[in-house]
């Protein structure tokens, strides 16, 4: 069982965001694992324990040369790591990031591709099913669960009424939902073991990419950031035992009491 | 109007079309003469809904056998588009509708703009999206002709009948999708709801990770429960696995615009905060006081969830 896990490294989702002068989200500090892309790691792990032997690949694309992020995935566990590193991704849209990510995979032996619902930082939330599309594969996204029978892949499927088991025959890409599995922590051994891992860095012409992805790929450009209709902070109190009352006042204030 | 024609993804649910769908209809009317809504399965039987929002003509992907919607019907609307290919596919943000979006925008090779919250038509199609906790709005635009994909978040627009006659029903099939089309759905489960829809509900009350463990999520449901509102949840603890992701407000979640808002135990992350500030009422209790929620918060309680809503808990039991 080979499965191929997209990651991203994103910047501090707790540091605040901010654009750059081409309108770009500004990459510039430390940038991190994903933390949404820990879930398919970790369950890429699962998989291949249970299939009893196999290779978990990390991919992932950027403008710059971070890979902390890709060593945090192989401190987990994976085998190895493949990132498409290259300043001529900058200003990447969605369906470039997925033909980077598909001409990258499609160099691997893989049973499935997993990945995060979608990113912290930009979240179009569309990357994974146009992957699907490129690699000819069949795509299940929002799983809560996934299993493995034989060369069938069983995944429960978040709904908006509940959610559905859906099956589809290997290879096969599964986008997976946060909370679907409990994201080890990397140890001391696995962090000193992922500094020897493979780790391959391509460039764009690698994959003879050049001139379709970054800003030269997207068709759509932003014109105007403008700031937001904000609201108004109203009353403020400190709970002196008198907080639940006074939620309740207010509450009768606008008459949903 | 310099938009001719708009595709809208009309997504059946239980005998109509979803809201956002009947919002997306209505808001392409006004952007466009010719309006064309595209569904499935029993969609094919609202014809009458469909017109009655503005389509002029429904195309039917017809039954999918159980197949995930994303890869037929992206194929069946890719077939349309080689005849007479529409300015822009509006789709709703669903579990569903992102699907068919990444579908169609690799089968067509063409871009996507996805969590978008308003479109006008401005020599042509302008989109815009709320970054950074709704602290900015992005105005965006297509830069080349042929149709854009759009996904545009629930409650964008207010849906209204226009009045308009039943539409044309057209059969647009899928065709054969090979591989791709190979994920079925073996069976469904309904999880028992009580109390209203997160999206629908007029009291949301939400927790987050200040309640400190899984179990003390039972007080947000309770609180929701005696206002008769429905429980909603932050990322944080979606990710912890306290609560479904289907609770989940925010960027990633849902977008809710109830009378009013309770946030407990949530501290304001963007992420959180640009699901929820549409709300006409916004009450926040969080121990940090310096919390960003307090400053889009109409009633802020610097306190201890574990102490505020227990004596809620009482307050509204003994008025019930």
């Amino acid at each position: 069982m080979n499965i191929v896990v997209c990651v991203k490294q994103i910047p501090d989702p707790a540091a605040p965001q901010s654009f750059d002068a081409s309108n770009n989200l500004n990459r510039s500090g430390k940038l991190i694992l994903d933390e949404a892309d820990t879930y398919g790691v970790e369950m890429a792990l699962q998989l291949v324990d249970k299939a009893g032997g196999g290779e978990v690949t990390v991919v992932s694309m950027g403008s710059g040369a971070d890979v902390a992020g890709l060593r945090n995935a192989l401190a987990m566990g994976a085998t190895k790591a493949v990132i498409v590193s290259d300043d001529a991704l900058r200003g990447s849209d969605a369906l470039s990031t997925a033909k980077v990510l598909a001409a990258v995979i499609a160099r691997e032996t893989f049973d499935l591709v997993l990945a995060a619902t979608e990113s912290s930082d930009g979240y179009t939330g569309t990357t994974p099913v146009q992957l699907a599309e490129l690699l000819g594969l069949p795509s299940i996204t929002f799983a809560k669960a996934v299993s493995i029978d034989g060369t069938t892949l069983k995944v429960s499927r978040q709904t908006e009424a509940g959610y559905d088991e859906v099956t589809a025959p290997l290879p096969a890409l599964v986008t997976v939902t946060a909370g679907v599995v409990e994201p080890r922590y990397a140890s001391f051994k696995g962090i000193m073991a992922a500094k020897s891992k493979p780790l391959e860095v391509l460039s764009v012409s690698d994959l003879g990419l050049d001139g379709q992805v970054g800003a030269a790929g997207a068709r759509e450009t932003i014109l105007a950031v403008e700031a937001a209709e904000s609201r108004q902070a109203g009353e403020k109190y400190v709970d002196e035992g008198d907080g639940a009352q006074k939620v309740v006042a207010f509450l009768e204030s606008i008459k949903v009491l | 109007m310099t938009l001719s024609t708009i595709w809208v993804l009309a997504e059946p649910s239980n005998g109509s079309f979803t809201t956002t769908s009947l919002e997306l209809l209505t808001h392409a009317r006004s952007l466009a003469t010719n309006v064309a809504a595209i569904t499935w399965g029993e969609g094919g039987q609202l014809g009458a809904v469909a017109g009655e929002y503005g389509a002029s003509t429904l195309y039917d992907v017809g039954d999918l056998a159980g197949a995930l919607p994303g890869v037929p019907v992206a194929a069946a609307i890719q077939a349309l588009c080689a005849s007479a290919a529409p300015d822009a596919v509006l789709i709703p943000t669903s579990y569903d509708g992102r699907d068919i979006a990444g579908r169609l925008s690799a089968r067509l090779d063409r871009p996507v703009l996805t969590n978008v919250t308003g479109i006008s038509d401005d020599g042509g199609l302008v989109t815009e999206h709320p970054v950074f906790g709704g602290s900015l709005t992005v105005k965006a635009k297509f830069t080349d002709a042929g149709p854009g994909v759009v996904v545009v978040r629930a409650k964008s627009f207010v849906a209204e009948p226009s009045g308009g006659a039943t539409a044309t029903v057209v059969a647009a099939p899928a065709g054969d999708t090979g591989p791709t089309g190979s994920a079925v759905i073996a069976t469904s489960h309904v999880e028992e709801r009580t109390g209203p829809k997160l999206e629908e509900a007029a009291v949301v009350v939400s927790g987050g990770r200040g309640l400190g463990d899984a179990s003390a999520y039972a007080m947000i449901e309770e609180v929701a429960k005696l206002l008769h509102g429905a429980a909603g949840a932050s990322r944080a603890i979606v990710d912890a696995g306290w609560v479904p992701y289907s609770h989940q407000v925010g960027q990633t979640g849902k977008t809710v615009k109830p009378l009013v808002y309770l946030a407990c135990g949530i501290s304001g992350a963007t992420q959180h905060m640009v699901g929820m500030k549409g709300s006409k009422n916004i009450v926040a209790i969080n121990k940090d006081a310096d919390a960003p929620i307090f400053q889009i918060a109409d009633l802020g309680i610097v306190g201890d969830v574990h102490k505020v809503l227990p004596a809620l808990i009482d307050a509204l039991k003994a008025r019930s």
